[in-house]
């Protein structure tokens, strides 16, 4: 067992690789342990998605608290980690969201080396398109913002984009013409499961407990303070107690009475069979809100709008989906050429600015992290970083400090859509 | 896709109606400040049985009350508001 335990813990490298084809590859171990639950840690992460491994693992790593848990109701990146379209780019809007993302984004750039492990992160170029004058006017000036913020944004001819993806319909009587472009190079895509399966074992190996099928049902209180987590394997105490459940944050919340600025919605994706490589570059339009890439393995994996009203059934209208397909095709008609093989849906934490929220509760004790909407994704290893800061520390790292629940009382909302407290209008 | 029962029009696609909000959200013109934010900002966002504002925007346009569950997906009332 000890052996197992070691092994699972070596580095992975080539020479392992090697070493493993003279034993026929049965040398390989658990990537994490199957933890066992203790009575009390420093922290307890709840939600074993990508963020909440990412923060277990900068909690150890960065700040040397190892006394960690990440309880996760059922597998390891079996929730919204999986769910996902893999996008990772920072060329937003807002300059909290800006420097928040690109935060993230400079930590995805050598994060496989991190975490010694491939977590396929391909720097592909991310590439908004614009559709007419106004579109073009817009990216302009959201390139010239995001470089004055040190962030790179390159804006793009119209030839530039056909000449980058040319199976794009460039004619000047397409559904949606296309005038050009805003490409951030330093995005692109990364692999979900690895993602997640990369900050499990990284986080393990530093002695993070990683606790599946164990499922938060209230918390421990002592008066207004959380001193734990009441779980369908007992009882769990916490110096600090961290929701990290986009999707199911406001069910998470209201087991401790809180109400939240987040609701539930639906989020679809859908993927086509594998075919040669077809699309370079991720393409998306804002204008219509329409979304795609190709995976690694050749799929074309892309999305669209949410479903517009609350929901956490992890299933979807066939009228968003049918949406944006048709918008993809539309830019790109071969793609009515490809079988879809797949469509699902991911349950999203959709906030009332249309921004995170990362940030401590009116329960002393007890921190969110969540309204990610539907873009979490990218934010994965920056969310994890800020979010073990503010767990390890009691304060908010800079970065983060815009994104505090209070803000929405305040007024100092970070609405990148400009749309208001509605979530069905972002 | 839900088949929503319109107490006006009977049973019409969903495609005909929009989501307004929860009915627990809405602020009223003698609310304290507090209360507003409350009412803007705060929601259950029960997973499980809530109720709604939806219009039936591309219908008679009126405002509904609905009843729905928010993983089932089933509608167990609906009527005028």
């Amino acid at each position: 067992m000890a052996r197992i335990a070691s092994l699972a813990r070596s580095r992975y490298s080539a020479l392992a690789l090697l070493r493993g084809a003279i034993g026929g590859h049965r040398h390989w171990g658990r990537a994490w342990r199957a933890a066992e639950p203790r009575r009390a840690y420093d922290a307890v992460i709840i939600g074993g998605g990508g963020h909440g491994l990412a923060t277990a693992y900068y909690l150890a790593a960065v700040h040397g608290v190892t006394r960690v848990a990440v309880v996760e109701k059922g597998w390891i990146g079996g929730g919204n980690t999986a769910r996902n379209t893999t996008i990772v780019r920072s060329n937003y809007r807002q300059p909290a969201l800006q420097r928040l993302l690109d935060h993230s984004l400079t930590l995805w750039h050598g994060l496989s080396d991190t975490l010694n492990y491939n977590v396929m992160f391909s720097p592909r170029g991310a590439l908004f398109l614009g559709h007419s004058d106004a579109d073009m006017t817009r990216l302009a000036e959201r390139g010239d913002a995001l470089r004055a913020m040190g962030i790179d944004a390159e804006l793009m001819s119209r030839d530039a984009v056909a000449r980058l993806l040319p199976l794009l319909d460039m004619d000047r009587n397409a559904r949606w013409p296309i005038e050009g472009g805003l490409i951030q190079m330093r995005g692109g895509s990364a692999r979900h499961d690895a993602v997640a399966w990369g900050f499990a074992r990284a986080a393990d190996a530093l002695g993070v407990d990683i606790i599946e099928n164990c499922e938060v049902t209230g918390f421990l209180r002592d008066g207004a303070r959380v001193t734990g987590v009441r779980t369908t394997r007992g009882d769990i105490g916490a110096g600090r107690t961290g929701i990290c459940v986009a999707g199911n944050s406001g069910h998470v919340a209201g087991l401790a009475g809180l109400r939240l600025p987040i609701e539930s919605h639906t989020l679809q994706a859908w993927v086509t069979e594998p075919v040669k490589p077809m699309v370079d570059t991720v393409v998306m339009s804002q204008s219509l809100h329409c979304y795609f890439s190709q995976s690694d393995k050749g799929g074309i994996v892309g999305g669209g709008d949410p479903d517009f009203f609350p929901s956490y059934a992890q299933r979807g209208q066939p009228l968003r989906l049918e949406d944006s397909i048709a918008q993809a095709i539309a830019l790109m008609p071969a793609l009515a050429r490809l079988r879809m093989v797949r469509s699902w849906a991911g349950v999203t934490d959709m906030s009332f600015d249309g921004s995170p929220i990362i940030g401590e509760t009116p329960l002393p004790g007890l921190y969110l992290n969540g309204g990610w909407c539907y873009g979490g994704f990218k934010a994965t290893p920056g969310s994890g970083h800020l979010y073990a800061h503010l767990l390890a520390t009691g304060e908010s790292h800079p970065i983060a400090a815009p994104f505090a629940l209070g803000r929405f009382a305040t007024g100092r909302t970070i609405d990148e859509a400009g749309a208001g407290p509605k979530p069905q209008d972002r | 896709m839900l088949l929503i029962p319109c107490p006006h029009c009977g049973p019409r696609a969903q495609e005909e109606f929009a989501y307004e909000r929860s009915l627990d959200s809405v602020v009223r013109l003698d609310d304290t400040p507090d209360a507003a934010i409350t009412a803007l900002y705060a929601r259950a966002n029960l997973r499980g049985e809530d109720d709604e504002i939806w219009s039936h925007a591309h219908g008679c346009r009126q405002w509904l009350r609905l009843r729905r569950d928010r993983v089932s997906h089933a509608i167990s009332l609906v009527e005028a508001l």
